[in-house]
């Protein structure tokens, strides 16, 4: 007690003194605080960092898990049951080939320093992606966990093409088509939409800045478009529409689609790239999209069928899924319900009434559900952007109604891109190594043909 | 009365049941069934070992017709299950004593 008493003597006989000599001592005490302040700003800088980075690598899984073994099972299960295997395997393969392309030069091509349409190849080879953030696109995420979070984006978006041209088309044709894929339409989106300086770009000076929180252009027009015209270039299946083809496994589907639900909560409330509200708001909205899309296609299927089914309800849940990624993250709850009704119901339509009448076979309706999900979607955008939500957003029904002009641009562009783009890359696979596979082999099933194995093998009962 | 038991390819069913109504077939039995005749099977590789399947997956169709429809059953039958490959199937024809309609006992012919 008495050896602190001193000490706040000698303290109070030297302030004074220190106050007129500016002794050396209080310079030092001076600077301690600050130290110590830019120690803290250092720390929180540091605890918000790990916040962000935890939620975005949950995020990048929870999408990964979208593709295998979401979308895997959801297709799985829609095709015949001498398909299974193949159709989850044109899933599959795609994480792998994907990935590998991505270090060597997709992330480049996407988020690199490039020009309006594409990206440089500064970052060939992952070449400068560290782990510190990259400032353009996020000040707290490491740049790997950005790389690798839209590497996940990149893996679904052509996987989702697969369900167009299911049970029909050789495995290599598929692999080459992919990889040229993802060069000629999901690079140059990408960049136009996400990257530094892209065309489209909302947040980083683009011409025609369009809206797309997570995708709906980038990922479900371009692959439901391009869907579309490979439903079309390819032709149908054997035997398509006077044979039945029932989906082999409901089950299956009803499984795949569940587990899309949970991963789209990481597309969609990870492309906040942060764990802040703007999170939780493209949370919510998405949730409550593919809540009121399940009503809404149910209620159509009821009313037009007579019965809803759960196949019914299930693609419900996906239309509103993909309706809602451009608008998450920039529409209130209640816009994301409206939203989500609308696409039910809209793609019902596609799928039950237009397909029928038009009688192309797109197998698993790819386009029926992303595609025109997908351009519903950004559309509905334009109007329902609300600034309150995120300062970046404002749509019509707020009086911008340059702002759906704009989701009309970026929406052209994409369908533009995938039309041209696919029809060129269909023709050239088409003249070297064949897009189908042979009558007998498609006969016979893709999983014998193209693997040499059987999703259910028969046991001669013991 | 006629035992016909149809052996095809599983790709074919559609067809032949189309052509079996268009003459007039009101019903059949189809099951799923595995077997080989002189077709022999293919090889699958699992994690490198091989297995020879030799029971490839076929349809059964079993019906009992009158007499004067067996002929353009059968015709039907041949004309849209055959590709001309080996494997595309065999038609076995068996006399039959009588058929009873459980629900009212009618018999014979009345049954069918």
């Amino acid at each position: 007690m008495g050896k602190v008493l001193i000490l706040w003597l000698v303290a109070l006989v030297l302030c004074p003194l220190g106050a007129f000599a500016q002794t050396p001592t209080t310079g030092n005490a001076t600077e301690s605080a600050e130290a110590r302040l830019t120690k803290l700003e250092a720390q929180a800088a540091d605890a918000k960092s790990s916040a962000d980075n935890a939620w975005m690598l949950t995020s990048s899984a929870l999408v990964l898990m979208m593709t295998g073994p979401g979308l895997a099972l959801f297709y799985g299960g829609l095709v015949r049951k001498k398909n299974v295997l193949s159709t989850m395997m044109q899933s599959f393969i795609l994480m792998a080939i994907v990935t590998v392309i991505w270090a060597i030069c997709g992330y480049s091509l996407c988020f690199g320093e490039g020009n309006s349409f594409i990206g440089g190849l500064n970052h060939l080879f992952l070449r400068g992606v560290s782990l510190t953030p990259n400032a353009a696109y996020s000040t707290t995420i490491p740049e790997q966990t950005f790389m690798v979070y839209q590497l996940m984006f990149a893996i679904i978006t052509p996987a989702l093409i697969t369900g167009a041209f299911a049970e029909r088309m050789k495995f290599s044709a598929m692999v080459v088509f992919m990889v040229l894929w993802t060069f000629v339409i999901y690079d140059p989106m990408a960049h136009m939409v996400w990257g530094k300086g892209g065309l489209l770009n909302a947040a980083l000076g683009g011409r025609f800045p369009t809206l797309d929180f997570a995708g709906g252009t980038v990922v479900h027009i371009t692959s439901g478009v391009s869907a579309l015209v490979c439903a079309l270039y390819m032709g149908k299946r054997l035997g398509y529409p006077q044979t039945t083809m029932f989906p082999h496994s409901v089950v299956l589907s009803f499984i795949g689609a569940s587990l899309l639900w949970v991963g789209w909560f990481g597309f969609n409330a990870g492309s906040a790239l942060g764990s802040g509200g703007l999170a939780t708001s493209a949370f919510v909205a998405t949730h409550f999209a593919a809540a009121a899309a399940v009503i809404g296609w149910c209620a159509a299927e009821w009313i037009h069928n007579g019965k809803p089914s759960v196949l019914g309800a299930i693609s419900g849940s996906v239309a509103g899924l993909v309706a809602i990624t451009p608008a998450s993250g920039f529409v209130s709850p209640s816009s994301a319900l409206i939203i989500g009704l609308l696409a039910g119901g809209f793609c019902f339509l596609m799928v039950a009434k237009v397909k029928a009448r038009f009688g192309y076979d797109d197998s698993l309706d790819a386009f029926g559900v992303h595609g025109a999900g997908g351009t519903l979607g950004a559309l509905l955008t334009g109007i329902f952007a609300s600034s309150t939500i995120n300062p970046l957003g404002s749509g019509l029904l707020e009086g911008n109604s340059k702002q759906l002009w704009n989701q009309v641009i970026g929406v052209g562009i994409s369908w533009a891109i995938a039309i041209i783009g696919t029809l060129i890359i269909l023709f050239l696979v088409d003249k070297t190594i064949g897009l189908r596979v042979s009558e007998d082999h498609e006969i016979q099933g893709l999983d014998l043909s193209q693997h040499g194995e059987e999703g259910y093998y028969w046991e001669v009962p013991a | 009365m006629t035992k016909i038991e149809a052996i095809i390819q599983p790709s074919k069913l559609e067809a032949v049941k189309n052509a079996l109504h268009d003459v007039g077939v009101e019903g059949m039995t189809v099951l799923e069934a595995r077997g080989h005749g002189r077709q022999k099977g293919h090889t699958e590789v699992y994690r490198g070992r091989e297995y020879t399947v030799d029971l490839i997956p076929k349809i059964k169709l079993e019906m009992v017709l009158p007499d004067d429809m067996v002929e353009k059953a059968v015709q039907a039958i041949t004309g849209t299950a055959r590709s001309g490959k080996i494997g595309d199937g065999k038609i076995f024809l068996t006399r039959v004593d009588d058929a009873i309609r459980i629900r009212n006992d009618e018999r014979g012919d009345q049954a069918l």
